[in-house]
C-alpha cells in the first residue's frame, strides 16, 4: 500500500540552512548536507530544499549543495526557490535533485509547466502554491515568496497547473504558515478531493495530531514541515510512531 | 566496467552515485562502443515512452542495448528502463518498444481517490523463489521502494515477474528473466534497501 509522505523542509540562503536547526549532535547544523543525512537516517521520505538566496550570482551554491547531497543521500529531493526557465531547471537536475519545484515562474509563464514537464516528465515538475484566503471556501495565489496578491483562484490554478503536465502540487497555506496552529484542512481537501496528481500539504505543522489531521480529514498525499523537525520537537520516528498508532499507513 | 546508458532521459548522477558505493568503475554513456564493450549495462531513464525510444534511436544505441543482452552481460532496468524492455507501450499513440520481453506497458486507470502518477514509497511482494532471487538478496518481503510512474508493465510471461506492488491493482513491480532485471521503482533512491539491489547487481 502506497504510505502517506513525511516531507521535511529546509530553508537554505547563500549554501546555508537559516531559521536556526537545532540539532546538537552535528558538527554544522548550518549545512544543508549534513541535516539532510539525519532526516535520511530518520527515516524521511523525501527532502525539500527551498532556496532563498537573493542574489543570483550565489545561486550557484545552491548547485553545489545538491551536488554534495546526492553524494550521500539516497532519498527524493526536491529543490524550490527562485526557478525561472528551463535551464534552471535542467541545471538543478543534473545536479542530482529529482524534482524541481516552480511558483513564481509557472504564474507569470503557466507555459514553463508545460514546457518542463514535456521535457523532463511530469514526475520532476513540482508546483508549489501559496495560497490565501480570499472569501469563503476560496483562495488566492500569491508569488514573490507571499507577497503579491495574482487575483488568480488557487484551486482553478491547481486544476490548470495538473492539465499543464504537474507532477504534483506543493501547497502552503498562507493563513496558517507560521502559526503552529495546523494546517488549513479545508484547502488541503478541496484540492485533493478535485485533482488527480499528488497533493504535500504544507504550513502550520504545530503538532502531530496536525500531520494527522492535514493526512486524514485534510487528505493530502504527503505532509510537509520545517521548524516542528529542525527543532526537534519532534523526530520523524516519532511522528511515524504516532500516526501509525492512529492508523495511517506510514514507511516504518 | 558498468555502463549506465544516457539517452538524455533525466539525471543519471544519482544512480551513478549509488554503483560508486560499491563498484570504482562506473561511467555514464551514450556510447555505443561503450555499451559493448562493458561487463554490464544499467538502463535507467524517467519520462515519455515515446519520447525514450526516439532518443535511443536517434543514438542508434538499440542494438547495442540488444547485443549486450543477447551476450548475457547482466543488465539492470530502473523504471522507463524496465518499460523499454517490452513490446509496446499505450502511452500516447502506440508505441513500439526494444521487444525483449513480450508484454503491454498500460496507464493506471482513472478511479477515485488513485492519484497519478503513483508516487512515493510502496511495498513489494515477492513473487519468484531460489534463485530467481539473487536480484533482490537480503531485500525481506513488503519492503518499502520509492516510486514515480503513472505507467506500468504488463508480461505475458508471468514467469518473469519478481515482484508486485498494490496500487489500485496489483501491478509488475519486478522482472528477472536470465541475465535481465528491471524494476519500476527507483532503488537508488529507496535508501538502504534499494542500495542493496544495487550492490547485489555489482557482485553479481
Amino acid at each position: 500500500m502506497l504510505t502517506k509522505r513525511i516531507i521535511p523542509c529546509l530553508d537554505v540562503k547563500d549554501g546555508r540552512v537559516v531559521k536556526g536547526v537545532k540539532f546538537l549532535d552535528l558538527k554544522d547544523a548550518g549545512d544543508p548536507v549534513e541535516v539532510a543525512q539525519v532526516y535520511d537516517k530518520e527515516g524521511a521520505d523525501e527532502i525539500v530544499f527551498l532556496d532563498i538566496t537573493a542574489s543570483f550570482e550565489k545561486r550557484q551554491t545552491m548547485l553545489d549543495v545538491v551536488r554534495r547531497t546526492a553524494e550521500t543521500v539516497f532519498m527524493p529531493l526536491t529543490v524550490g526557490g527562485g526557478i525561472r526557465n528551463l535551464n534552471d531547471i535542467r541545471d538543478l537536475l543534473n545536479a542530482g535533485t529529482d524534482k524541481v519545484s516552480i511558483n513564481t515562474a509557472a504564474v507569470k509563464e503557466p507555459g514553463l509547466v508545460k514546457k518542463s514537464s514535456d521535457k523532463f516528465g511530469s514526475q520532476c515538475i513540482v508546483v508549489a502554491i501559496d495560497a490565501l484566503r480570499s472569501i469563503a471556501g476560496k483562495w488566492e495565489v500569491y508569488i514573490n515568496g507571499g507577497r503579491i496578491p495574482t487575483g488568480i483562484d488557487a484551486l482553478e490554478w491547481g486544476k490548470k497547473v495538473e492539465a499543464l503536465g504537474a507532477g504534483e502540487i506543493l501547497l502552503t497555506s498562507m493563513d496558517m504558515d507560521g502559526t503552529k496552529d495546523g494546517y488549513d484542512i479545508e484547502l488541503t481537501k478541496a484540492f485533493s478531493e478535485n485533482l488527480n496528481i499528488p497533493i504535500i500539504a504544507s504550513g502550520g505543522a504545530g503538532s502531530l495530531d496536525h500531520l494527522y489531521k492535514v493526512l486524514t480529514d485534510g487528505k493530502a498525499d504527503a505532509a510537509l514541515a520545517a521548524s516542528i523537525f529542525h527543532f526537534r520537537e519532534y523526530t520523524i520516528k516519532d511522528t511515524k510512531k504516532y500516526l501509525k498508532e492512529k492508523g495511517v499507513s506510514v514507511r516504518i | 566496467m558498468i555502463t549506465i546508458i544516457d539517452y538524455g532521459m533525466g539525471n543519471l548522477r544519482s544512480v551513478q552515485k549509488a554503483f560508486e558505493l560499491y563498484y570504482s568503475k562506473v561511467r555514464i554513456s551514450s556510447s555505443f562502443e561503450d555499451i559493448l564493450t562493458s561487463d554490464k549495462v544499467v538502463l535507467p531513464g524517467v519520462g515519455a515512452f515515446g519520447v525514450a525510444m526516439q532518443e535511443l534511436k536517434k543514438r542508434g544505441l538499440t542494438d547495442a542495448i540488444l547485443d549486450s543482452i543477447k551476450k548475457q552481460k547482466p543488465f539492470l532496468g530502473i523504471c522507463l528502463g524496465l518499460q523499454l524492455l517490452f513490446s509496446e507501450s499505450e502511452e500516447g499513440d502506440k508505441t513500439a518498444g526494444l521487444g525483449v520481453l513480450k508484454g503491454t506497458v498500460k496507464r493506471f486507470q482513472d478511479k477515485q481517490d488513485l492519484k497519478i502518477p503513483h508516487m512515493g514509497w510502496n511495498t513489494i511482494r515477492l513473487k519468484a523463489q531460489g534463485s530467481r532471487l539473487k536480484a533482490l538478496e537480503g531485500i525481506p518481503d513488503d519492503s518499502y521502494m520509492y516510486f514515480v510512474h503513472s505507467y506500468y508493465v504488463e508480461p505475458e510471461d508471468r514467469s518473469v515477474v519478481l515482484c508486485e506492488t498494490e496500487y489500485g491493482d496489483v501491478f509488475t513491480s519486478g522482472i528477472c528473466k536470465d541475465n535481465i532485471c528491471a524494476f519500476q521503482f527507483h532503488p537508488e533512491k529507496s535508501q538502504s534497501v534499494g542500495l542493496k539491489i544495487i550492490k547485489n547487481f555489482v557482485k553479481c
